[in-house]
């Protein structure tokens, strides 16, 4: 049976572009589908109906929900192919827990920081360059965070680096500065082609988010 | 000295799980209990800087943190055979079942914990309100079955182990109802079988002791929260 793979996503969505990354880094040939979340498709509602919220990965119509349950699905299914969890169980540990950090984390603090002034949005850069160094520090010397071979951790953080142009002109700060060896990490994820080809221009997300400002009402 | 040990709290529903999983799998271990009034002790500080947080599982002692986490770890070393399986082989099975686990730390646990920590009239009705919305989804999952992972329990009904034993704690002295027998009968039921089960039940805290920490704790919250300028 001919395998049937859609995507439902948004295209600035770091979430979303864990699963492209994922989805490009087993060959999958899969259908993408572009939601617009202020008028959300009736699939969209059908699929996640709980959250209603991007990306879905629909496997020969079945959905599944949440980017890292998806990344792991992905290299459940297709694991013949370019593995991305290591095989040692505490080396998998390690990987969902650096994963969900990247979660609870870089999202909301990068949130922050676009969207917030003055002491809020200080406190939200400090966090953040925290976050990021000790992210930094787990990689130490290794070339991906999964040592020799890109893993889950690199899909699980290198979508950010779509976003960090962003955040230092709303933060007005440079994370190259603060974390040289995470931005060096990240232009070498970007050499792999399911990573250049899943993460839009850092300029376009800019762009994003000034719109995002102007709706939200944030100078 | 056991191989494995976990770091805990006396009270932390998060750690119980753990504790269930372990003797599932027929493992020994120790437990070495936070004392929160000394503040945070060098072992829990040093095996899990990033979070601070327990529980931790130190196997051989190498940490691994993050409940979840743990209960995954726990279910890949010690695999096959006998041994207890605690997630579905089948990947879109196991994907289901760490999504409702996640729903059900995301929404369950903190917004319960938010129901009963609110204060305002207003601001506690409609956190419950999102509480028993989000009850609802888990009504629907455990419906027409024994337990989440079918006849008998795994992973997710660790993950929403605590509702038999600290729902019913955070409900009195939180000021909220959220189980109720006739709005969640397939909840009501499962909790009632999962509560029995020998081995689960060993595990819990005292519930008096249970209740003495939350009166405390929601009092100490409620304060900090009046005092905020």
């Amino acid at each position: 049976m001919a395998e049937e793979v859609v995507l439902l996503d948004f295209w600035p969505s770091p979430f979303g572009m864990r699963v492209r990354i994922a989805l490009a880094e087993k060959g999958i040939a899969y259908e993408y589908k572009e939601e617009d979340l202020r008028n959300k498709s009736p699939l969209l509602l059908e699929m996640n109906p709980v959250h209603k919220k991007i990306p879905v990965l629909i496997h020969n119509g079945k959905p599944v929900c949440e980017s890292l349950i998806e990344v792991q699905y992905i290299d459940e299914v297709w694991h013949d192919k370019s593995p991305l969890m290591p095989s040692d169980p505490y080396e998998r540990a390690q990987a969902r827990f650096w994963a969900d950090f990247v979660d609870k984390k870089i999202y909301d603090l990068g949130r922050k920081i676009w969207s917030t002034k003055g002491e809020e949005q200080e406190a939200a850069k400090k966090e953040f360059v925290e976050s990021l160094k000790l992210l930094e520090g787990e990689l130490g010397d290794k070339p991906f965070f999964g040592g020799e071979v890109f893993g889950f951790v690199d899909v699980a953080l290198v979508p950010y680096y779509s976003w960090f142009h962003a955040y230092e002109t709303c933060g007005d700060f440079s994370i190259e500065a603060e974390c040289p060896k995470l931005v060096a990490w990240a232009k070498r994820c970007m050499l792999r082609e399911s990573v250049s080809r899943s993460l839009p221009d850092p300029q376009k997300v800019h762009g994003f988010v000034l719109e995002l400002k102007k709706r939200f009402g944030v100078e | 000295m056991a191989k494995l040990k976990i770091i805990v709290s006396a009270t932390s529903l998060f750690c119980t799980r753990i504790e269930w999983a372990l003797k599932l799998k027929g493992l020994e271990y120790e437990l070495t209990v936070e004392d929160w009034d000394k503040g945070k002790s060098e072992l829990l500080l040093k095996s899990n800087p990033a979070h601070k947080k327990v529980p931790v599982l130190l196997d051989d002692g190498v940490a691994i943190a993050e409940s979840k986490v743990i209960l995954e770890y726990i279910d890949e070393k010690w695999k096959g055979g006998d041994l207890y399986p605690l997630l579905p082989q089948d990947p879109y099975e196991r994907a289901q079942a760490r999504f409702w686990a996640q729903f059900a730390d995301d929404k369950c646990v903190f917004g319960t914990w938010g129901a009963c920590c609110a204060v305002d009239a207003l601001e506690k009705e409609k956190a419950v309100e999102n509480a028993l919305e989000s009850f609802a989804y888990l009504e629907k999952q455990i419906e027409g079955k024994k337990f989440f992972a079918g006849d008998k329990i795994g992973y997710l009904d660790l993950v929403a182990g605590w509702i038999p034993h600290w729902l019913g704690v955070m409900e009195e002295t939180g000021g909220i109802k959220i189980l109720d027998a006739e709005r969640f009968p397939s909840l009501h039921e499962w909790a009632q079988n999962f509560i029995k089960i020998p081995l689960i039940k060993e595990c819990v805290p005292p519930r008096d002791f249970l209740v003495n920490y939350s009166i405390a704790l929601l009092s100490y919250l409620r304060s900090s929260a009046l005092n905020k300028p």
